[in-house]
Order: C-alpha cells, then structure tokens, then sequence
C-alpha cells in the first residue's frame, strides 16, 4: 500500500471527525491501509497498558462465561485433580440439569419471590430518591443542603454486613426497640425474623442504604433544569404544584426513563448479600431469591452442574431483558445504556 | 459538570426568588420533620453503637443492653479487640487486602482506562467491546468459583484482590475524564517526543487526581467491604477479613472470642460486639468527607458515558 493512499486516507478522515458517512463514499473493501506493523509501532504502548486488564477480564470474567458450559454436564468435582481435569471427564447430558430445575417447585418459588421483590421496591422504593432530591433542591440554605447530602449519602459505602448488623442491632430481637418496648411493659416485636414482613424489610434496608446515593442523579438532572422557566410560569399564575408537575417532572424524565428502564432490565436481581445474610434468621420460604438459590444448590451442596444451570438460566433472562429494555428506551428516543455510536 | 449548588458571592444569604410564593408553613414543617427523621437514622444508630462500645458493665445491665445516654467512657472493649486474636488477625487481612487491592486495581484501570482512549488506536473497537461487555454479563457464580480454585487461590488474600481488581464502571469514568482532556496537550506532548507511557505518567496523570481520588475511594471502599468472596474462597478461620468475622459475631451469633481472658474480667459481649461494627465503620466515615465533594463528578461521568 502506498504512502500517497494513506494520507488520502488521513485527509479525508478529517472532513468526518464525527464518524457520521463520508461525503466521498469510499470504494468497497478498502478501508485505511496503514500497514499492521507501522500500527503497531505506533501503538503497541497502548496495547501494553492495556493487558494487564485484558488478562484479569480474560481469566475470571470470560473463562466463567465459558465455564457455564457446565451447566450441560453431570460435573462431578471429584472426579479429576483439578476442576480442569474434572471438566473433561465429566459426563456431558445435554439439558437434563433444565429438565430437574424446571420440575423443582423450590426453583420456582425462588423465582416468584424475587419478581414479588423487584415488584414491590419498583412502587415503594423507586419515587423515593426523586422526591428526596426536589426536597434537597428546594432548601435554600446550601451549607444545610451539603450536610444532609453527606449524611445521607453515607450508608451507600457500608457493607450489607454492616447494615444488616445495624437493623438488628435497632431492631432485632435483643435491639433497642426491643428493648424499649419491654420496659414499657409491651410484647417487643422481633422484624428481623418475621418473615410475613420480611419484603417491607429488605425495601427499608435498601431504602436506608442507597436512597440518598440515588439522588445524585436527580439533583444533576435538576440543576439543569432553566430557572427561567419557572418564572415565566409563576409570572403566568402557575402554583407551586403546577411548575412541579409541568416543568420539574419532565424536565427529569430522560432520567427516569433510562434509570427506570436499567432497574427493569435488571428484575431477576434483588441484593444478592442482603438475602444471603437474612436467609437464616427469616426462613427460606420468605428470603430465597434466584441468587441465593444458585448459591445454596450448588457451592453451598456440591451440586455445581445445577447450579450452573439455575445461573445460567438467571443470566439469559437477564440479558435478554436488559436487550429488550435498551430497545424499548431507543423506541422512546431515549439514550439507553448503549447506543450505536 | 456543574455543581448541584448555585454559587453565590460569599457573604450574602441565598435568597428565594421574588416570584415564587412564600412557603406554607405545612409544607416546611412535614420537610424539617422528614429530613431530620432521615438524618437521625444515620446518624442516631452510630450515636447508640459508639456509646454502647464504651460503656462499662454497670452501665450495660442498667441499661438493658443498649446504651443511649453514655455515662463514663469505658474502653476495655476496645483493648480486649486490639489485644490479639479474631478481631486484630481480619483488621490486619482486610487492611492488606484494601492497600494491594486498591492498588492494584488502580494501576490496571488507569492504564487500560488511558490504552481505550483514542479512538483511532489499532483494535481499539474490538478492544472497548471486550471491557465493555462483562457490564452486561456478569461472571456466573459456579465457574467463577472453580477457576479460582482451580488456580489455587482458595484460602489465600489473592482471591479477594484479583477478580475484582478491574470494575467496568470505574474503568468507564476514568476513560470519560481522559478523553474530556484537550487534544492539543497531548498533540503538543507527542510533538516534543513524549511516548504515551511519559504523556500519562507526567500530564495525565496530573490533571486526573480528582478522578483517581474518587476511584480509589470506590475500590477501597469495596475491597474493606468484601464479604460473599470471603465466604465462597477463604475456609480458615485465620484468614477471615473483618466482615466475616462481623457477621460471625453480630448475625451468626458466635460468642466473640478473645485470646485466653477470664471471663470475669472480660468487658461485656455487647460492648465488644458495638467496638467490632465501629471498628468496621471507622475507616469509611474517616475517608470518606474528604472525597465526598468530588462524587458528583465522578458519578455523573459514569452515568453520562456509561
């Protein structure tokens, strides 16, 4: 290839820097021509920097993925040295792990908890940190507004451990309210084994741990809102309410909408360590969700190929609906999580 | 990025709009009622667990348990804890596995976050494809668990520190922030002869301290916080990080266990249980208002490019 081609290349590279179509349309099957050595001269210290992260991703993301070929297998652990060699000579059975899981009543139950969960913190759970951030806007004072904000958004950096410990600590069995409440003479009340109120629970914990952090967002989104508007309206005799509801909400809702979209796609997932921790005190019938399912019936018993498969089957639902959320927030005209840039 | 904040001239009191109507006095009183009642319960259960972790014996039992108002400060809990045994052994784990950690993940984002930011490098688009897409497919559980015991990295601190030692969020607003640089600095660099490592090392890096700041933050906060991976890969007792040992003691309902102290002269279980959660808390609420005023931007970066 010749010089003379490449700087044409170059040059006409120039005229597009947006990547949008060429005005020129270039002849089929000649896209640029550097030559792969003088490329890689250029940037093989680009390449360097980035391997190391080429190989962590390659070894402990990318090799499971292919691992979930297990989930085909009657894997048996013990039958080589090393779960390589165990691999190979494990008996491959096609979809009979599917067949036993989707027979299994517990798997089902699992499934149904978890949809009543993502169901039920969509309502209670996801106004909150929008409410919470026109509050945080509308306080005037911001040396106040910055205190509650840091107060706030703390509980976001605790461990699941640490918060779990918190609420039993308040509430638990021997907690304060407990506590308190037997000295006021009264039968103290135990949340934390409950299982009838176990989803109020864990919506208050995740409350409790994430509702300030999600405000961030919303108060980005609203300090680019135009004041402006605001007054043309109060100037036209709209109320406080009425610039609420036609000016703040949909000047917020590009926001909504992807977030909203993004906590869809993401249904088959409820805070994994959170019912990992409580699936003990609170009972299975009440705190087993997909994950902790996963866990339980296989590293936790043995059984990997089922477990495989029960993630695998969690996986593929949750991509196709992350796919099909993106294409819904495409369909709205909204960025999505990706776009064909 | 604009601050959430509009600044004003110091001095001068932010003063509501003329135009908008003056507030309702229910309206004021249910947003001093509700965000009090949200800063209290932060900042009231940490009040209640500090206290009680510095109470003595006496002040315990009369309590009931948990102590509100503290009477003397009592810190035999905290030397039981610093004394040797469980607690001492997961701080000293977790603090290893937070300084490597993060360092570690640290080096490997900045570099591959600087590699994915020119588009026109070779391979860069099969390049960003392959560290974007673990976003949306997340490593399954049960392999995940055999290639790191199949490497041989059970029980040892290399199973908590490696596979999450690159994030694809963190990566992402890293990269954002260095493709948000000026072409002509780096155009400039390279026409004096710098090479990429000597343009990220001397004028990158420089400019990105408030992103690496944030980033770090986020991988130390989540390599203090490990807890399932320390569950899945470390079985021996002695090579437990705090979080494990914290659940052992406060949801487990294990006896806390000190080296060898009679009992009697032993500071009461509930205190040692309070000192371990605030021992555990310490280091997030001491780091943490440093790094606060640059979340915004970092998480905006991400959510914007993400």
């Amino acid at each position: 290839m010749s010089t003379r081609e490449a700087t044409v290349e170059a040059g006409s590279d120039r005229t597009r820097p947006d990547g949008s179509a060429p005005s020129v349309p270039r002849p089929a099957g000649r896209r640029r021509r550097v030559p792969l050595r003088t490329r890689l001269r250029r940037d093989w210290q680009l390449l360097a920097m980035v391997a190391p992260g080429f190989v962590i991703l390659l070894i402990f993301s990318y090799l499971p993925i292919l691992g979930n070929v297990i989930a085909f297998q009657d894997y048996n652990p013990y039958l080589g040295s090393n779960p390589l060699d165990a691999f190979v000579q494990s008996n491959w059975i096609g979809f009979g792990q599917f067949q036993l899981l989707f027979a299994d009543p517990a798997f089902w139950h699992a499934f149904r908890n978890t949809l009543a969960i993502t169901a039920f913190q969509l309502v209670f759970f996801f106004p909150l940190p929008i409410l919470l951030a026109i509050g945080l806007h509308s306080l005037l004072s911001s040396r106040l507004r910055g205190f509650i904000q840091t107060v706030v958004y703390l509980p976001h950096f605790f461990s699941w451990v640490l918060v779990v410990s918190f609420f039993v600590a308040m509430l638990g069995g021997a907690g304060l309210l407990a506590q308190t409440m037997r000295e006021a003479g009264l039968e103290p009340w135990n949340v934390m084994t409950n299982p009838d109120t176990f989803i109020i629970l864990v919506t208050v914990e995740a409350i409790w741990k994430d509702v300030g952090w999600g405000t961030i967002v919303f108060l980005a989104a609203l300090s680019t809102i135009d004041q402006n508007l605001y007054e043309a309206a109060a100037a036209d005799g709209a109320g406080r309410w009425r610039r609420l509801w036609h000016i703040t909400l949909p000047g917020l809702r590009p926001v909504i909408v992807l977030l909203l979209i993004l906590r869809l796609g993401d249904a088959l997932s409820v805070g994994f360590e959170q019912f990992l921790l409580q699936r003990d005190a609170v009972g299975r019938q009440a705190a087993e969700v997909l994950d902790t399912f996963v866990y339980h019936f296989s590293i936790a018993t043995g059984n990997y190929g089922y477990g495989a498969a029960a993630g695998l089957f969690k996986a593929a639902i949750g991509l196709c609906l992350i796919l099909a959320a993106n294409k819904v927030a495409h369909m709205l005209g909204e960025r999505g999580i990706y776009s064909r840039s | 990025m604009t601050a959430t904040i509009v600044r004003k001239p110091p001095g001068t009191r932010p003063r509501r709009p003329v135009w908008e109507e003056p507030p309702s006095p229910l309206g004021q009183g249910a947003k001093t009622v509700l965000f009090g009642l949200l800063v209290l319960s932060v900042l009231f259960p940490l009040w209640v667990i500090l206290v009680t972790s510095l109470s003595s014996r006496e002040t315990i039992a009369q309590a009931g348990g948990l102590v509100v108002i503290p009477r003397g400060i009592d810190t035999s809990a905290y030397e039981t804890i610093f004394a040797g045994g469980a607690v001492t052994r997961a701080l000293w784990i977790s603090t290893m596995v937070t300084v490597i950690g993060t360092a570690l993940a640290l080096t490997v984002t900045v570099l591959a976050a600087y590699g994915l930011s020119r588009p026109r490098s070779l391979g860069y688009r099969w390049l960003l494809a392959y560290f974007l897409l673990p976003f949306l497919i997340y490593p399954p559980l049960v392999p995940k668990y055999l290639v790191v015991t199949g490497l041989g990295l059970k029980d040892t601190i290399w199973a908590l520190v490696l596979p999450p030692a690159i994030s694809v969020f963190n990566l992402v607003v890293v990269r954002g922030f260095f493709q948000g640089i000026p072409q002509e600095l780096l155009d400039s660099a390279r026409i004096d002869g710098a090479s990429d490592f000597l343009t990220l090392t001397r004028i990158v890096l420089p400019l990105a301290r408030a992103v690496i700041a944030v980033v770090g933050l986020f991988y130390a906060v989540s390599y203090w916080n490990v807890w399932f991976d320390a569950l899945l890969f470390i079985d021996r007792n002695d090579m437990y990080p705090i979080q494990r040992v914290l659940q052992s003691y406060l949801l487990a309902g294990q006896a806390p266990n000190t080296s060898g102290a009679a009992s009697a002269t032993m500071p009461p279980t509930e205190a040692i249980k309070m000192a371990v959660v605030i021992i555990t808390v310490a280091p997030i609420v001491a780091v943490y208002p440093f790094i606060q005023r640059h979340f915004v931007k970092g998480v905006l970066i991400g959510a914007i490019k993400g």
